[in-house]
């Protein structure tokens, strides 16, 4: 009931800033969400089998390969459910803050088909068996031509995409001379910007190296590079699934709770920072490989780390907010406001136990990128329950805290409070799930236990036989987050078809009365992408030509090792 | 741009924290020599035995000096090649008396492997025309699994060794 009062409250002042979605639209948003949503099944599945057979009591059947469903699994939910939930998400908030024409819309049902034919080619491959050679892409492991051209074909369409959001901005912008950019408008721009800039390196990768040494035009593949470019991209990738949640965090939390932006301009900033220093840092994903200066390796570890002080701006913001909002309505004591969250709204308790579970997930980050330390735990399991805590658990929460409301918007239906007392539980079985798979993978990792392995009892070691029972616990979190998954579906058909028609609100807070104007230097994007590029000239130059120059003779392909003859 | 009173104190405290963290870090790298593995040594993987170390007869452990030992390993898919005992048996284990210095180094005849002594900071990705080493003291006793952990294809959780450690 207090629920539905709070919900009523907000409507009266929804109009304020934002556009109505028309029906087409909203038609083109949803198509972005069954795929997304279809990939959570099919990926969610995948995961499934994995702890199964790293439990030892079970065999896939049919001669089906340990490592072609970790392809899938690696594929479907890191590449495919990701992109297309947050294209889907970026097109409706800008939509929703600055509107967008029906060429538009057309150019976007390109860029959307463009993207499902090459999910399509690339699934076909990996179920055929032809590229389990996991979405790292692992030169000189050949995969099927398919599996590369599908893959740029996902990246090209995802380009157009983001080229259509930077022209329903500037559309905006001419239409709006000398107004800010709408908040949301302007982290969409942040993400996309960031996200071309970086798909570059793995664009080159797979158009320039991969495709042709694939079809045989090229004997040879330079393997350093390849990884090289593909890291290049790696990480960046990692905050592109990032920043939607933290758009969520900032600028749709807010309202939720009742409150109001902190500040429009520290929220700016720390998005600025987070595209400066997404990008010139791929080599801590490569800290222990043997081709890269270390020195060179250390500067990118600094760079990498100047992330912690955007997340900081954003815990203060966030939980700021919450006190902000709470004493306001009249909650006092230290930590009285925290009475005042909805604890019992989904869209507010599935993104904050995100938020949460990103204080161990950033971290175990810093750890990872830590120079010579992550030689303690690079590439065992520590690092799966780290990104299992940080993209599955703080981004995942958040993505259905945004399904919640933005899927019956979308389709005209309400989220009734069965449907969130159902978020709830969801949620909860979600935190549960995690809490013992990714916790029990940390352990294993810190004992040695290896990532991206099948089950195995290495020759009976000690050992070895300790890792099993970890990987028993990783049983049980999976199933249980299996579960978690199979209610996340359901209440998505829920809310796409079944649920009470009427209108959910699409929640955009606004700032305060008297908050203090954003400065106009922040439109400045030239600015912004020039002191991207020069950091990432800075980062890569030397180090790129010091590889190309020492290079060892490139590499001829590898198919047996896959199992393709 | 407005910062508000705690805001400043908090970020001051943060980004204070993290320089502290870089420098120690940068100590460590720098002036203790302890380096994640980056030597930029190549080697021809197509015949890995034109180097010394990497000859049939070399690998496996070289005592080289008083607590001073080398291991050269060959890495295909999916073995680790650590040379053959006295009966012409490939060697599975090696043994290394505690308080040990060993130079690790291994190269691969195809594709990307791992190199790790579970439980320890011996761990390496060893790619194809590189020489992966690193330098370490087996302080502990005691078995450790050698373990590939980069994928390296359908058989890639059958690849292993051991490293016993004897006091």
């Amino acid at each position: 009931m207090a629920i539905k009062n709070l919900r009523e409250k907000i409507n009266v002042s929804e109009a304020v800033g934002s556009l109505p979605i028309q029906k087409p639209e909203a038609k083109l948003y949803m198509s972005f969400m069954y795929v997304a949503f279809i990939s959570l099944l099919i990926g969610g599945l995948m995961g499934l089998l994995q702890v199964f057979v790293r439990s030892g009591k079970f065999t896939l059947p049919w001669g089906i390969d340990y490592y072609q469903v970790l392809t899938v699994h690696g594929v479907i939910l890191g590449l495919v459910l990701t992109t297309y939930f947050i294209i889907g998400f970026h097109f409706s908030v800008m939509g929703k803050t600055v509107g967008i024409s029906e060429k538009q819309r057309k150019v976007a049902w390109f860029a959307f088909w463009t993207m499902v034919v090459g999910t399509v080619m690339t699934a076909v491959t990996i179920l055929l068996g032809e590229a389990s050679v996991l979405y790292t892409f692992y030169a000189p492991l050949r995969a099927h031509p398919a599996f590369y051209i599908g893959l740029a074909l996902v990246i090209i369409g995802s380009w157009v995409a983001g080229f259509v959001n930077w022209h329903q901005l500037a559309v905006w912008k001419k239409k709006h001379p000398g107004e800010k950019s709408p908040l949301l408008a302007f982290m969409v721009t942040i993400n996309t910007v960031m996200w071309f800039i970086a798909s570059l390196g793995v664009a080159i990768a797979v158009l320039i190296q991969f495709i042709p040494w694939s079809l045989g035009w090229a004997e040879t593949i330079n393997v350093l590079v390849s990884r090289t470019l593909f890291w290049y991209f790696g990480h960046p990738l990692v905050y592109f699934w990032l920043l939607p949640a933290y758009m969520a965090w900032y600028a749709i939390i807010p309202k939720i709770i009742g409150g109001k932006i902190f500040s429009d301009s520290l929220a700016r900033m720390s998005f600025v920072l987070f595209l400066f220093f997404s990008i010139p840092v791929g080599f801590h994903h490569q800290l222990t490989e043997p081709g890269i200066d270390p020195t060179w390796k250390f500067i990118q570890v600094v760079l990498t780390m100047m992330v912690v002080i955007p997340s900081l701006m954003t815990a203060f913001s966030l939980f700021a907010t919450f006190e902000i909002t709470g004493r306001r309505k009249g909650f006092k004591g230290l930590f009285g406001w925290l009475k005042h969250l909805p604890w019992k709204d989904v869209r507010f308790l599935a993104p904050f136990i995100g938020m949460l579970a990103f204080i161990p997930g950033g971290a175990g980050g810093i750890i990872n990128a830590s120079h010579q330390m992550n030689s303690l735990v690079h590439n065992t399991i520590w690092v799966t329950g780290h990104f299992h805590l940080t993209v599955a658990t703080t981004v995942m929460l958040t993505f259905f805290g945004i399904s919640y409301w933005l899927v019956p918007h979308l389709t005209g239906r309400t989220l009734t409070p069965k449907l969130n007392k159902l978020g709830i539980i969801q949620s909860i079985v979600w935190t549960i799930g995690m809490s013992i798979m990714s916790g029990a993978m940390h352990i294993q990792g810190l004992l040695g236990g290896p990532r991206r392995s099948s089950f195995s009892e290495y020759g009976g070691t000690e050992q070895a036989s300790e890792w099993i029972g970890y990987q028993m616990a990783q049983a049980v979190g999976g199933t249980i987050l299996f579960i978690g998954i199979i209610l996340m579906v359901y209440i998505f058909v829920k809310l796409a078809w079944f649920a009470p028609k009427g209108h959910e609100e699409f929640p955009i807070a606004e700032e305060e009365d008297d908050a203090e104007p954003t400065p106009s230097y922040f439109e400045n994007w030239k600015l912004w992408i020039a002191i991207t590029i020069a950091l990432i000239l800075f980062a890569y130059t030397i180090p790129f030509i010091d590889i190309i120059q020492n290079s060892p003779a490139g590499s001829v392909p590898f198919d047996w090792p896959i199992g393709r003859y | 741009m407005h910062l508000h009173k705690y805001e400043k104190i908090w970020l001051s405290f943060g980004i204070g924290s993290l320089v502290v963290f870089l420098l120690v870090l940068g100590y460590g790298a720098f002036w203790q020599g302890t380096h994640p593995q980056s030597h930029g040594i190549t080697i021809d993987s197509d015949n890995v035995e034109s180097n010394e170390a990497f000859k049939q007869e070399n690998l496996g452990v070289t005592k080289v000096d008083d607590d001073k030992y080398i291991v050269n390993i060959v890495a295909s898919a999916f073995n680790y090649d650590m040379g053959k005992d006295e009966e012409g048996n490939a060697v599975k284990t090696i043994r290394i008396p505690k308080g040990a210095t060993v130079l690790w180094q291994v190269v691969t005849k195809d594709v990307v492997h791992g190199f790790n002594v579970a439980g320890t900071n011996v761990n390496m990705m060893v790619e194809p025309g590189y020489i992966s080493s690193i330098e370490t003291e087996m302080k502990q006793a005691g078995e450790f699994t050698i373990v590939c952990n980069e994928y390296c294809g359908v058989g890639h959780h059958m690849m292993y060794g051991t490293v016993e450690v004897y006091e």
